[in-house]
């Protein structure tokens, strides 16, 4: 049984073509394959979120994502947000609040915060914000004003991402730093 | 993992033929719970045809004031869409009560309706379990069932079917539309799950290569008047202990209609019929709502571990429907 299979993936704005194992995940061909070790791997099982890349502009776990399924995909990791070697907004705000111990997590928090914050932006709702019981007319709760997401939405949003040297204290004020922008 | 062959079709017929002829074949949707259980050596599929590209990722409204759900649409643009949000705001609050937001992004609708119980022993291929290999005894019995099953469970299997949107399909009479080999149909949320029984291996009546591809929700204008509460160990991101889909529709303090589904209780979204039907023309009130409760707990049989979850999810009934009644008017 042929268990090759050749994709293309972009990623952090290069092009490659490589040939891979069915059973290769998104995080194992960045890693394993293309050198990118941008994107950690934690749990490996999607609970830990140390894996998360943006994937067509949407953060997912990497681990839990087929490469073959994800032909032609644009991925962007933490390295691919730093354009021309200038760090992203949300990468100096982490390094500004201390927002890491030991740095494994950190990867996949500045991704998410990221998307994260874009997600927020476009109006989409958290369990915080649709969290209250809807009354008639209600229209079941409203997105997020731009600006004003709170430490609550913060946390409920970056809720997979598990930090286990617990720098969520620093986390979530680095976050709010580029989320009052 | 074990290997397997990996399979696109450009239509849904194809697809549900590719499967067909494969018996130890897979649906691929997302793939958040199906490549973790590869991964874990508990599903070992020689086939995965990817459907996700295939079958509609769209939300759209129906004639008449329903909404489709496209089998395809990732969980987060479900709960974000507005019709979803305004009409029935606990799919919405379902939706995103579960998992992360990493994970929202890349499961879809079906995926979600389909993912495979928690339980710890089902996910331990060193354990003993029916579900997982039918014969070889339930762990959960004498061991950790602390988050398992109170209601409709067997001798043979105590699981519960961990999807929070199921229950909120259940408790709205939404509809799954499929394509298997045999054509097409619609089958009811509340008889797309099964009963444990003697054959804990098989969670839906769905036949091998029947493919969801579209879920329906009714018209419901009540449902604007519905809520999701989760209980879980911790705020965000865990399983339900048990969990409440409710819609209410009132009239001067008098409960004209309602819709109730339990979750985290049993191997299926458990619609509570007996709570509606006690509530059903009867007075808005804690005393009333407390009744129905125990009503529809009556039948449960919970383990040493798990006896907390029936006075928890009387509480919480009586809460959601509190909380329901207390809304504007």
């Amino acid at each position: 049984m042929s268990t090759e299979v050749e994709v293309t993936l972009r990623v952090d704005g290069t092009p490659h073509r490589l040939t891979v194992d069915v059973r290769t995940t998104l995080l194992d061909a960045l890693r394993e394959r293309l050198g990118n070790t941008s994107a950690k791997k934690g749990c490996d099982h999607g609970q830990c979120g140390a894996c998360t890349v943006l994937l067509n502009g949407r953060r997912v776990n990497s681990c839990l994502a087929l490469a073959v399924a994800h032909d032609g995909a644009e991925i962007v990791t933490a390295a691919g947000l730093a354009l021309d070697g200038e760090l992203h907004p949300m990468q100096r705000a982490f390094i500004r609040h201390d927002a890491f111990q030991c740095g494994y997590c950190t990867p996949g928090q500045i991704v998410s915060a990221v998307a994260m914050l874009a997600e927020a932006e476009a109006g989409w709702p958290s369990a915080v914000t649709m969290g209250e019981p809807a009354g008639v007319g209600s229209g079941g709760g409203d997105g997020p004003t731009v600006g004003t997401v709170t430490d609550d939405e913060v946390r409920e949003r970056m809720s997979g991402n598990l930090c286990r040297c617990a720098a969520y204290a620093n986390i979530v004020p680095a976050i709010q730093e580029v989320a009052r922008r | 993992m074990r290997t397997f062959r990996y399979e696109r079709s450009s239509s849904v017929s194809g697809a549900v033929a590719l499967l067909a002829e494969a018996p130890h074949g897979a649906f691929l949707g997302g793939g958040t719970n199906l490549v973790d259980l590869m991964k874990l050596g508990v599903a070992q599929p020689d086939l995965l045809v990817d459907v996700r590209r295939l079958v509609s990722d769209r939300v759209e409204e129906l004639p008449g004031g329903g909404v489709r759900i496209g089998a395809g649409t990732p969980n987060s643009e479900c709960a974000a869409h507005p019709l979803v949000r305004q009409r029935y705001p606990m799919v919405s609050q379902a939706l995103l009560s579960g998992a992360s937001g990493q994970l929202r992004n890349l499961a879809t609708t079906a995926g979600n309706l389909l993912q495979r119980t928690r339980c710890p022993y089902f996910q331990d291929i060193t354990t003993a379990c029916n579900k997982r290999e039918p014969g070889t005894g339930c762990s959960a019995i004498e061991g950790h069932h602390r988050d398992l099953a109170i209601l409709g469970t067997s001798p043979e299997c105590v699981a519960t079917h961990p999807s929070d949107l199921a229950v909120a399909l259940a408790a709205l009479d939404a509809t799954v539309r499929t394509h298997g080999p045999g054509g097409e149909r619609v089958i009811s949320m509340t008889e797309l799950h099964r009963l444990p029984g003697p054959e804990p291996q098989r969670d839906t009546v769905l036949q091998h290569g029947e493919l969801i591809t579209a879920i329906d929700l009714p018209p419901a204008p009540f449902a604007t008047r519905s809520h999701f509460r989760k209980v879980r160990d911790r705020a965000s991101y865990a399983f339900a202990l048990v969990a409440v889909a409710a819609a209410i529709d009132l009239a001067d303090g008098v409960v004209r209609d309602v819709r109730i589904a339990l979750g985290g209780v049993a191997h299926k979204p458990w619609r509570a019929y007996r709570a509606e039907e006690l509530l059903r023309g009867g007075p808005a009130d804690e005393e009333r709502f407390r009744q129905a409760a125990e009503a529809e707990l009556a039948d449960a049989r919970p383990m040493p571990g798990n006896a907390f979850k029936v006075p928890l999810a009387r509480n919480t009934l009586v809460a959601t429907l509190l909380d329901l009644a207390g809304g504007p008017r």
